[in-house]
């Protein structure tokens, strides 16, 4: 496990970009390019990816960068891997990076073709839980009670859809969970994936200060408070084989989650729910919590 | 910009800082450090370091002392909340000598 200090000084992504102040996804970006090396082909659909990466003739990325259209980013990239193959091309991994609506809702069929070949290929999918970039609608990923701008009164009614558990049934070499507030277990985590071959998904829960309705300093403290309480559990399954990492695994093996209710309360999108409500997400959480841990010590046994 | 090694155009674009522009003018809040109190600037070493870390404006760079870039640094305060010996404090813009 690399120590944070200890992670890589030289940036890949450059200061002056265009996302918001405090943006976890821009944090996690920072820390994937990282333990890329800069030796990544990039292919982003619309999403807040997109505004960071930047505006011809500008680029505030130090890498090669495609832009494709929103349901075509496994596709693009089982392209890109094809044309370095037949160039005889070993040295670059190809990374298809899309949001939660670029790749829950509308990248799902693509990305589950390239899946299902196997392609060559490390996805990501940083998950703001909403359309951000377009100003917060919901998602297929958007957990049940938030407000967004196209949800009904209340909230939206539909949990939230579990993609790295529809990864998990492709049978890929790697799936991962990652959160921006814990940049080593990230950096290990794509680096990892990064040296295996075949199609490899992390799932990064990246924490949106002006989607989600808390201050712009929080962003950390709020992706800390997910995982502590946990909303979102960090794993990885290699070839089949799963084990908590991290943080997730300190509290499975030494302590016990918090109330989920600081993890609603720190932010405003979950304003004003109703206690069955509360007590369903709760009792999910639990759910998904044991399960989790039955998987991990099943493994350590 | 958009000239390949071979001398021929292509639509192919630069990186370079400040992408949107000098982003520091985005600020409200800005972060002072005191370097009196910062654990690296004390142990003149590469420790803590938390500010650099977690910057998601990657504005801070990896050195002794800590130097924060303040033509783009969009001032979320994140440093400040994370730094472990509490060395940098969010002033308002307005505040400082030279704000805008």
């Amino acid at each position: 496990m690399t120590n944070l200090i200890d992670l890589p000084g030289e940036e890949y992504m450059l200061p002056g970009n265009r996302a918001c102040a405090g943006c976890g996804l821009a944090l996690a970006y920072r820390y994937i390019l990282k333990a890329l090396d800069g030796r990544a082909i990039m292919c982003v659909p619309a999403s807040c990816l997109t505004v960071l990466g930047g505006m011809y003739p500008v680029s505030s990325v130090r890498m090669p960068w495609l832009n494709v259209t929103f349901p075509s980013t496994a596709a693009t990239a089982s392209g890109v891997v094809a044309g370095l193959k037949a160039l005889g091309r070993k040295d670059v991994t190809v990374v298809a990076m899309a949001g939660d609506g670029g790749t829950v809702d509308i990248g799902i069929q693509a990305l589950s073709g390239a899946a299902e070949r196997n392609t060559d290929l490390l996805y990501i999918c940083y998950d703001n839980e909403a359309y951000m970039n377009t100003g917060v609608q919901r998602s297929s990923a958007t957990p049940k009670g938030v407000k967004t701008t196209t949800t009904p009164v209340g909230g939206k009614r539909e949990h939230k859809k579990d993609m790295a558990g529809i990864m998990e049934a492709h049978h890929l070499a790697y799936i991962a969970t990652a959160s921006p507030a814990f940049p080593d277990d990230l950096y290990d985590k794509v680096r990892k994936a990064r040296d295996m071959r075949g199609t490899r998904y992390i799932h990064v829960y990246a924490p949106c200060p002006p989607g989600w309705l808390f201050h712009t300093k929080d962003t950390v403290n709020v992706g800390r408070i997910s995982v502590e309480t946990g909303a979102v559990v960090l794993y990885e399954i290699e070839d089949g084989a799963f084990r908590l990492t991290g943080l997730s695994k300190e509290i499975a093996d030494f302590d016990e989650l918090k109330p989920l209710t600081t993890y609603l309360e720190c932010q405003g999108r979950f304003r004003d729910l109703d206690a069955a409500t509360i007590e369903e997400l709760e009792t999910r959480v639990a759910r998904r919590w044991d399960r989790y841990v039955a998987r991990d010590e099943e493994a350590d046994a | 910009m958009g000239t390949r090694d071979c001398g021929h155009l292509s639509a192919m674009a630069a990186p370079a800082k400040g992408e949107a522009g000098e982003t520091g003018r985005w600020r409200t809040m800005r972060p002072v450090v005191d370097h009196t109190k910062c654990t690296a600037a004390a142990a003149d070493s590469l420790v803590c370091l938390r500010c650099w870390c977690y910057c998601p404006e990657a504005a801070i760079e990896k050195a002794v002392p800590i130097e924060i870039d303040l033509t783009y640094c969009k001032g979320c305060g994140i440093c400040a909340e994370g730094c472990p010996s509490k060395a940098i404090t969010m002033v308002p813009e307005v505040e400082c000598e030279d704000g805008e």
